[in-house]
């Protein structure tokens, strides 16, 4: 089934004269509890597209459409209750809350999220059960990175979105996270999709769409993708 | 989200602090300013009230000696005394109502006296100045031989002061007037006179001339209604040799005018440290809520609107705020009241604190001022922040 479907999106992005076509004339359906990754050079639309369907944007044409509900005319206030509700960002500067601690920065969510789950169970998932009480800065990239899947998880998201969520990790820690983020779409259902420059990632993906010039490349369907211990990092 | 306002201004004290110091700044500027403003204006009302008489006649050597504007903030015009046959004379000038009489003594710094004061006698059957005074301090009959004191005088009812080596009882203590009056003792004639003879006997007031008890020092006159003040006193000055009759009026108009004058100092600086708190406070708040954009955004990125964004930081910042105005409110009271003598004798006007009403509604607009400045900043900036590429602010970290 379906969880993300485009039809003829574009975004146009106008500066006085000028016009930019970040997005155009884009059809994309995308299956609910997949590990789809999105590839593409700087400048491809790949933020774009994640911004559209994370609720930030909205499209200059076509209509999205998340589980079943057009988000593409949804006011400010809409796709803040959207976003809240369906989807979880992850990026890659992990934007933890300083001052507040570890469960704190995840707990954050439940004031925000309709249907939240336990921070400390999310916490756990991420292996950092822990490490609840500590601050950000107490912890390590690679373990930053995770309480920001937890707290992105912490929303009982459909989609989680991660814009190159690997990129300030060595490989080491990018490895786990990518474990964490595959266990996620596999243990739990969530769909998971990933923007990135990483050729790498691609490999363990069920779905890998290629964008370039704003428009979507190829769509391919990856029967059996590989684990994360098997790709070459 | 009430819990995040309060982590986010603990988890930043140095940040807080300063946000708080200037509003408390803020709030010391318009409170503290605000009631100085309004003591010296009660100052002004107090001497007023406490004048009554519309002609204040005095020994001309006094007149040349004492400058008038101030001599109800001094309370006395120096040790120069009149004959009562004088005051005979100036009560036959028509258009007189009221007449009463008053005698100052100052008393010594020596072993005689407790501590060196100004001594006012009055006549309580005559008087038309003090004794509305005493009935609003709801003190009783003043017996001979006993003295009510002024509110700055450190004396209470039940103790005595030594003057002169006689020992006199505190009957009571008067309400402030912010004028020198407050630091006054007050006695019926027969008492004054009593101490004015002590005060000879010690060799303590040379200048005391013939039998005290037929000196005054001053004559507090009432006109009649309809009769003009400034007639009564230019009669008495052709009529009656040396002395000088003054209008009261022309002694408040004086102090109203410096008032007047001041005011408009205090208040245009006033205004303008306001201004200048004000405009560093919004630009504080601006620049801060600029720090933390990337902090908003990843709330607006988790589903949190505009609105509810708004609402944090005004949160915050309305936190900052109260807390800070209300210690600005507090120190203000607390200066202006511990230093209130000082102020009015540097400013050589009459200074006395506002009522419990006026003084609320002070601390409330300080309030007010400081809740306009830090929250609407904060909130504005939020909400103009909220509108920014959230995607992009958190992409580039």
């Amino acid at each position: 089934m379906a969880i993300v479907e485009f039809k003829e999106v574009s975004r146009v992005y106008r500066n006085g004269d000028h016009e930019q076509r970040a997005l155009d004339r884009v059809n994309l359906q995308l299956e609910e509890g997949k590990f789809i990754v999105i590839l593409g050079p700087s400048g491809a639309g790949k933020s774009t597209l994640l911004n559209l369907l994370g609720g930030l944007d909205n499209p200059t044409e076509g209509t999205i459409m998340v589980k079943g509900r057009d988000i593409s005319t949804l006011s400010a206030n809409e796709l803040a209750d959207y976003r809240a509700a369906s989807v979880g960002f992850v990026f890659q500067s992990y934007n933890l809350i300083p001052t507040l601690t570890v469960i704190e920065n995840v707990a954050l969510v439940k004031e925000i999220a309709p249907k939240p789950l336990s921070s400390h169970d999310m916490l756990k998932a991420v292996g950092l059960a822990d490490h609840i009480h500590q601050f950000p800065s107490e912890l390590s990239g690679g373990e930053q990175q995770r309480v920001s899947i937890a707290r992105a998880l912490a929303k009982n998201p459909d989609i989680l979105l991660c814009d190159e969520p690997t990129g300030a990790l060595d490989s080491e820690t990018g490895v786990v996270v990518l474990k964490l983020l595959l266990s996620m779409a596999r243990e739990m259902g969530k769909t998971i999709i990933i923007v990135t420059h990483n050729q790498n990632i691609a490999k363990m993906a069920d779905v890998v769409i290629r964008v370039k010039n704003g428009k979507i490349q190829s769509c391919e369907e990856q029967a059996n993708p590989m684990s994360v211990d098997e790709v070459d990092w | 989200m009430k819990r995040l306002a309060v982590k986010n201004l603990l988890g930043r004290p140095g940040r807080t602090a300063a946000l708080f110091f200037l509003v408390l700044l803020l709030s010391l500027t318009l409170c503290g300013g605000g009631l100085v403003l309004s003591s010296l204006r009660t100052g002004l009302g107090s001497l007023e009230n406490r004048l009554g008489a519309d002609v204040i006649v005095m020994p001309a050597k006094a007149a040349l000696k004492t400058d008038l504007d101030t001599l109800f903030l001094q309370g006395t015009i120096g040790p120069y005394y009149m004959n009562m046959s004088t005051v005979d004379k100036i009560a036959k000038t028509e258009g007189i109502s009221r007449l009463s009489t008053q005698i100052f003594l100052s008393s010594m710094r020596a072993s005689c006296c407790s501590i060196p004061i100004q001594v006012i006698g009055f006549d309580p059957e005559s008087d038309f100045t003090v004794s509305s005074w005493l009935k609003e301090s709801r003190q009783g009959s003043l017996d001979e031989g006993r003295l009510l004191v002024g509110s700055r005088v450190n004396a209470n009812p039940g103790e005595s002061i030594k003057l002169y080596n006689i020992s006199c009882p505190v009957a009571g203590q008067l309400q402030p007037t912010g004028t020198g009056l407050d630091t006054a003792v007050y006695c019926t004639l027969p008492t004054i006179r009593t101490l004015m003879t002590a005060a000879e006997d010690l060799g303590g007031y040379s200048s005391i001339s013939g039998d005290p008890s037929e000196t005054v020092s001053a004559v507090y006159i009432k006109v009649k209604e309809g009769v003009d003040p400034k007639d009564v006193a230019d009669s008495i000055n052709v009529h009656v040799r040396k002395v000088k009759a003054v209008q009261t009026r022309s002694v408040i108009t004086t102090v109203a005018d410096s008032l007047s004058g001041l005011e408009r100092i205090l208040t245009l600086l006033i205004i303008a440290a306001a201004v200048l708190v004000w405009l560093v406070l919004f630009a504080a708040f601006t620049l801060m809520t600029g720090e933390r954009k990337k902090e908003f955004a990843t709330l607006r990125l988790c589903g949190l609107s505009r609105g509810r964004l708004a609402g944090l930081v005004f949160r915050e910042a309305a936190i900052v705020s109260l807390l800070g105005s209300a210690a600005g409110v507090g120190l203000s009271f607390l200066l202006v009241h511990a230093f209130s003598g000082a102020l009015g004798n540097a400013l050589g006007l009459p200074f006395l604190l506002p009522s419990a009403g006026t003084a609320a509604t002070l601390a409330l607009a300080a309030l007010f001022g400081c809740l306009l400045a830090g929250p609407l900043a904060a909130a504005v900036s939020a909400r103009k922040l909220s509108r920014a590429d959230t995607g992009l602010i958190l992409r580039e970290g």
